[in-house]
């Protein structure tokens, strides 16, 4: 006789409210007219969003590993994650609602008549919204679940709509697709992967769960070969979505061909989601194990930030620039999984933020340099751009500033945090790596920097359009994000602290 | 000590007004001249009303302090920014804003046709002040201050026609030089604290009385490296000559009167520190006898009017120097000497700017003659400024020249005699000098270029120089009536020192030697300029050509210090191009070949990222088999 599994509803409201807001849009879509529709959708998602967001704040200190049976841990590890990812999706989607970068027919085929027609008709689809929430609810989910069922779930309900939304770029729809395509391709490699190793540790310890994976090594010690593989098939999975080399290829080329906004809410939102997983599966799961994945993953930490830094250096395209660089973050942020300390969670947690809101503003103010053909994302072409613009070239500096990690930003808080917590566990080499493959990533940010103000501008016109409202709003808020959290940095890092802990 | 709270209104005045004339710029062009010559007579006020106020006072109560503001805070080191008017000060502040206000007056004139008057008042304003808390400031650290602002003035004022490069480069020469003696000066102070924990005078003084001989020695000589940069002694004096660039009022007023005497200040100030020290105290004097002889031979090669008064100045600050090396009984005659010397060797030069005002800019004396009879009152002021350079009685160097090469004589034994020789040398050297000028410039024949139209100077001229001649002939006798000057300055530098020197010979005797090697000197100089060649002759002595290249100075500054410099300067960008640079540039070259590379594995092909990954999970595989095992 199977009874109905016992779930605490206050707990898992918001997710469960973001997934209704998507649903709601899918019925928008359907039955809504298409004038009305991009209002409405906008409207949806982000009031479902803050709703979300203000049932996530009331259930804030009421941690439960029993929400929904076992599957789900809610602490404040995972508490503070999705509220991060609500934030970052809350940011995304009023960039995302500048309709302008979005194909108005995902289905027509590039340069064919049925393309022209739909440009012609100004028509505007819509799908991107609760596509979107769809991605937030996997991204919302993943981070606490704490079994191989739901946590594959999760990454699939993830990465889904990611794969489409990087498809619906409006301008060279080509290139967007492709990128769509190999992302989905090297995203299923990587799922199978994730699965396999699910499989071989289910084999391992009997258990789906990471409480039983934990007490199946504690009880027969760390050494079997369905643990190991299972392990390092795991940990791929993980790695590919957090974009950690050798699994980092299809990153560059995704965060190039995706519609820019996407690209800005995928490296924050599931850069964060990502890393939610990984750190409770490395330091619930895998814990007792540590021995054995260890040295292999700080190894990959080292090369993936000293390959994202060297590799940025000689990219001519800001969007892959950027995606590098994004390489280069996780591999600062990989070092601080590894220190496996509390000061290393907390300031992970602190980084995912910082960074987030560097980059959702960063990849913000790509969309808005643009010539008639749309974007401009080639470097040479940004030159001078701080004569003809300075506000905008002065932000978008301070956003750099704090992916290099200068101080009064809040890069520089969230690096001196992590290598803080790696020295403190001891692992001297990943700060000495850090330390120096951050300073060859100074180089190319301060590049770009004296790029922007330094030099004459060259004849290719490159102009800045005036940014909605909706985007301005969400560029100033990471401006002010990034400059406050350089200078106050206590206000997040006290947060981060009091919620850095799992619950088993 | 006496409070007082005007002490910082002689700095904050000429400050603001400078500041004030710089910043409102072409506005100003009208009357900033005014304003700033009004700003400095009334500080000239403020310091006639505290001299008046301090005689009211007595004893222990006549210097008074000022703390301005709390400068410096830094665990044990306390600095004040606070003033002192003593005894000593007094004298400056009154030199300073008196001559400076008549060199305000003078320059309306003088610089009535420059395009940026305005510009050179605030300059003015701006040394005026700085030269004022140099001799305010209550501890080194605030000296030190007023040292550079001093300087800096200096190098604006010298450099203050820069469209001719040859005077901006004098500028920096100046500049450069000043910058070795300040460097004496910083040392100087860091030994003082790391000595005594304070830089104050008071707390210096308070420590130097059980102090290690060596601290005071070294202090000693780093003070006098100071003086020797700002006062153009050997061996920093090469700059002085070429400081003429600048406008004669401020060659008049900076580089005879009062900034170049701030080294005589200084050693002055610091009289506790070198009477502690008799090494440094022999340095002192080595350094003041031989800049004395040196400046003297120098000015009788000079044709360039300027010149032979600047290489005049350096040798009479010799004098100076060197009496401030004699102890106790030295400091007050070099600054009665300093005093005067401040008369009538700014008098002097007002006078060859007044002549050179008639001559279309012309400096060289050869081109001069028979000036005197149309320019009398130049020719007048000037005729008692050279009375009193020479020191004929009752002219004012009479006294305090006198003074020094009797002091000189007074050292006792080889040291006083060599001394006093040095001094008295000087003093027939100085008389052929000046004569040389005085027969070249004012009498005999005609030399005069064709566009020449030499005419008296207009009243605000020949007004300040008229005073100047007036101090020329009675500050002397004035300084000197019953030891005024002495008895007044005892309290500063003689405290504990009952002084009866032992004389070398008696008074009458010292001025009659004098006297007779001056009239050697002049008589020299009449014999030989009764006829002058428009163009120097090039068949003269050794010596002379020497004299002429001032002694090979910059010869010498060029092949031992400059020349040397620049082969290690290139040699450092040699090594820091190739070398460091290179190193930099490798790993900059190693990490782009490297980011090239990297982009190439990034091909765009799917098949080969999923290659790469399947490589990935291999090596990630066998990296937790490895370690497992």
């Amino acid at each position: 006789m199977l009874t109905a599994p016992k779930l605490d509803y206050a707990l898992l409201a918001p997710i469960l409210i973001i997934l209704g807001a998507a649903l709601l849009g899918v019925i928008v879509e359907a039955f809504v007219k298409q004038a009305l529709r991009a209002r409405l959708q906008l409207a949806i998602a982000l009031t479902g969003i803050i709703i979300a967001f203000e049932q996530l704040y009331r259930v804030r200190n009421e941690g439960s590993s029993i929400a929904a049976v076992t599957s789900v841990s809610i602490d404040g590890s995972g508490i503070f994650i999705q509220g991060a990812i609500l934030v970052f999706a809350f940011l995304g989607i009023l960039i995302i609602a500048d309709q302008d970068h979005f194909a108005p027919q995902a289905s027509a085929l590039p340069g064919s008549s049925e393309e022209a027609s739909a440009l012609e008709s100004g028509k505007q689809q819509t799908e991107v919204f609760p596509l979107t929430l769809f991605a937030v609810s996997g991204a919302m989910l993943f981070p606490i679940a704490t079994d191989f069922i739901t946590l594959f779930v999760a990454l699939e309900v993830l990465s889904l709509p990611l794969y489409l939304m990087v498809g619906l770029s409006r301008r060279r729809r080509l290139l967007s697709q492709e990128a769509a395509l190999k992302y989905f391709l090297l995203g299923a490699y990587s799922s199978a992967f994730f699965l396999f190793g699910s499989a071989l540790l289910y084999g391992y310890s009997g258990s789906l769960s990471l409480n039983g994976l934990t007490d199946a090594i504690k009880g027969s010690g760390g050494n079997d070969v369905f643990l190991l593989l299972g392990a390092a098939f795991l940990s791929v999975g993980l790695l590919f979505k957090i974009g950690a080399v050798p699994f980092h290829s299809w990153t560059p080329d995704v965060y190039q061909g995706a519609p820019t906004p996407i690209t800005g809410f995928m490296a924050a939102a599931t850069k964060a989601a990502a890393f939610g997983a990984t750190l409770r599966i490395f330091y619930i799961g895998l814990d007792a194990a540590q021995v054995s994945w260890k040295p292999a993953i700080a190894g990959i930490a080292v090369i993936t930030m000293v390959f994202g830094s060297i590799a940025a250096i000689s990219q001519r395209d800001i969007k892959r620039m950027l995606a590098l660089s994004s390489i280069a973050h996780t591999g600062f942020v990989l070092t601080a999984v590894v220190s496996l300390n509390k000061s290393a969670l907390s300031a992970t947690l602190f980084y995912l933020v910082a960074y987030g809101f560097a980059t959702i503003g960063a990849f913000g103010i790509v969309t808005l340099v643009r010539d008639s053909a749309g974007e401009v994302t080639d470097i040479n072409r940004w030159v001078g751009l701080g004569k003809k613009s300075p506000l905008v070239a002065a932000v978008f500096s301070l956003f750099l500033l704090s992916f290099a990690g200068i101080p009064l930003t809040s890069g520089f808080v969230g690096k001196f945090a992590i290598f803080s917590a790696a020295y403190e566990s001891g692992n001297i080499y990943l700060v000495v790596a850090g330390v120096l493959s951050s300073a060859i990533a100074v180089f190319f940010y301060l590049r770009l920097i004296l790029m922007l103000f330094f030099a004459d501008a060259t004849s290719g016109s490159v102009s800045v359009v005036i940014p909605s409202l909706l985007t301005r709003i969400a560029i100033s808020i990471c401006a002010i994000a990034t400059l406050v959290l350089g200078l106050a940095p206590s206000l997040l890092f006290d947060v981060a602290q009091n919620f850095a802990y799992f619950l088993r | 000590m006496t409070t007082s709270t005007n002490l910082v209104y002689l700095i904050a005045l000429p400050l603001f007004s400078a500041a004030l004339l710089l910043l409102l710029g072409r506005i100003a062009d009208k009357w900033g001249h005014i304003f700033a010559t009004l700003i400095s007579a009334s500080v000239f006020v403020i310091g006639a009303i505290e001299f008046f106020a301090m005689q009211g006072r007595d004893g222990e109560a006549r210097a008074a302090t000022q703390k301005v503001f709390e400068w410096i805070s830094v665990g044990t080191f306390q600095v004040n920014a606070s003033l002192l008017l003593d005894q000593l000060s007094i004298c400056f502040v009154l030199l300073i804003t008196g001559v400076g206000t008549l060199i305000h007056i003078y320059s309306i004139a003088y610089m009535s046709h420059d395009h940026d008057r305005r510009r050179f008042f605030a300059y003015l304003n701006l040394f005026i002040a700085a030269m004022l808390l140099l001799v305010l400031g209550d501890s080194y650290l605030n000296l030190y201050v007023g040292w550079e602002g001093v300087g800096l003035a200096s190098y604006l004022l010298i450099g203050f026609w820069n469209q001719k490069p040859a005077y901006a480069t004098a500028a920096k020469k100046a500049f450069v030089a000043n910058r070795v003696g300040d460097v004496g000066l910083s040392l100087a102070i860091m030994i003082a604290f790391t000595q005594f924990g304070t830089v104050t005078f008071a707390g210096v003084k308070e420590g130097a009385s059980g102090a290690s001989a060596g601290a005071l020695t070294a202090i000693g000589a780093m003070l006098l490296l100071a003086a020797a940069g700002k006062s153009a002694q050997f061996p920093l004096q090469s700059w002085l000559g070429d400081a003429m660039a600048g406008p004669t009022p401020v060659s008049a007023l900076i580089h005879a009167a009062t900034m170049v005497t701030a080294g005589v200040y200084l050693i002055t100030r610091s009289n506790f520190i070198f009477d502690a020290s008799p090494t440094a105290q022999l340095m002192v004097v080595i350094v003041g006898a031989i800049t004395l002889l040196f400046g003297a031979l120098i000015g009788t090669a000079k044709d360039d009017i300027k010149k032979a008064l600047a290489a005049s100045t350096m040798s009479q600050i010799g004098y100076m120097i060197l009496a401030t090396g004699l102890g106790p009984v030295g400091y007050a005659f070099a600054i009665m000497h300093l005093l005067t010397h401040g008369f009538f060797k700014a008098g002097m030069f007002l006078g060859a700017g007044s002549v050179m005002h008639g001559m279309n800019d012309e400096v060289n004396m050869r081109r001069y003659g028979a000036i005197g009879k149309v320019m009398p009152i130049t020719a007048a002021t000037f005729g008692l400024g050279y009375l009193a350079i020479l020191g004929v009685p009752p002219f004012a160097g009479f006294y305090s020249k006198d003074k020094i090469i009797e002091t000189a004589f007074n050292a006792g034994g080889i040291e006083g005699i060599l001394l006093g020789g040095a001094t008295l040398l000087g003093a027939a050297i100085t008389a052929f000098y000046m004569t040389r000028v005085i027969v070249l410039t004012f009498t005999g024949t005609k030399r005069w270029d064709e566009n020449a139209h030499p005419h008296e100077s207009p009243f605000l001229m020949w007004a300040p120089m008229a005073i100047l001649a007036i101090g020329s002939v009675t500050s002397g006798f004035l300084l000197s009536s019953g030891s005024a000057l002495v008895n007044w300055l005892q309290p500063v530098v003689n405290e504990h020192h009952e002084h009866h020197a032992e004389e070398f010979l008696p008074p009458l005797v010292v001025s009659t030697m004098a006297l007779a090697f001056v009239a050697i000197g002049v008589a020299f100089a009449v014999l030989k300029y009764r006829t002058v060649p428009l163009i120097a002759p090039t068949d003269v002595s050794l010596f002379t050509k020497a004299a002429r290249k001032d002694l090979y100075q910059d010869s010498f500054n060029e092949a031992v210090l400059m020349r040397p410099g620049q082969k290690l300067t290139a040699g450092l960008i040699t090594t820091d191009y190739k070398v460091i640079d290179g190193l930099v540039r490798s790993v900059g070259w190693i990490i782009q070949t490297t980011s090239s590379t990297l982009r190439s594995i990034q091909n765009g092909y799917v098949r080969s990222y999923a290659l790469i990954m399947v490589l990935g999970v291999l090596a990630l595989v066998t990296a937790i088999w490895m370690v497992t095992l």
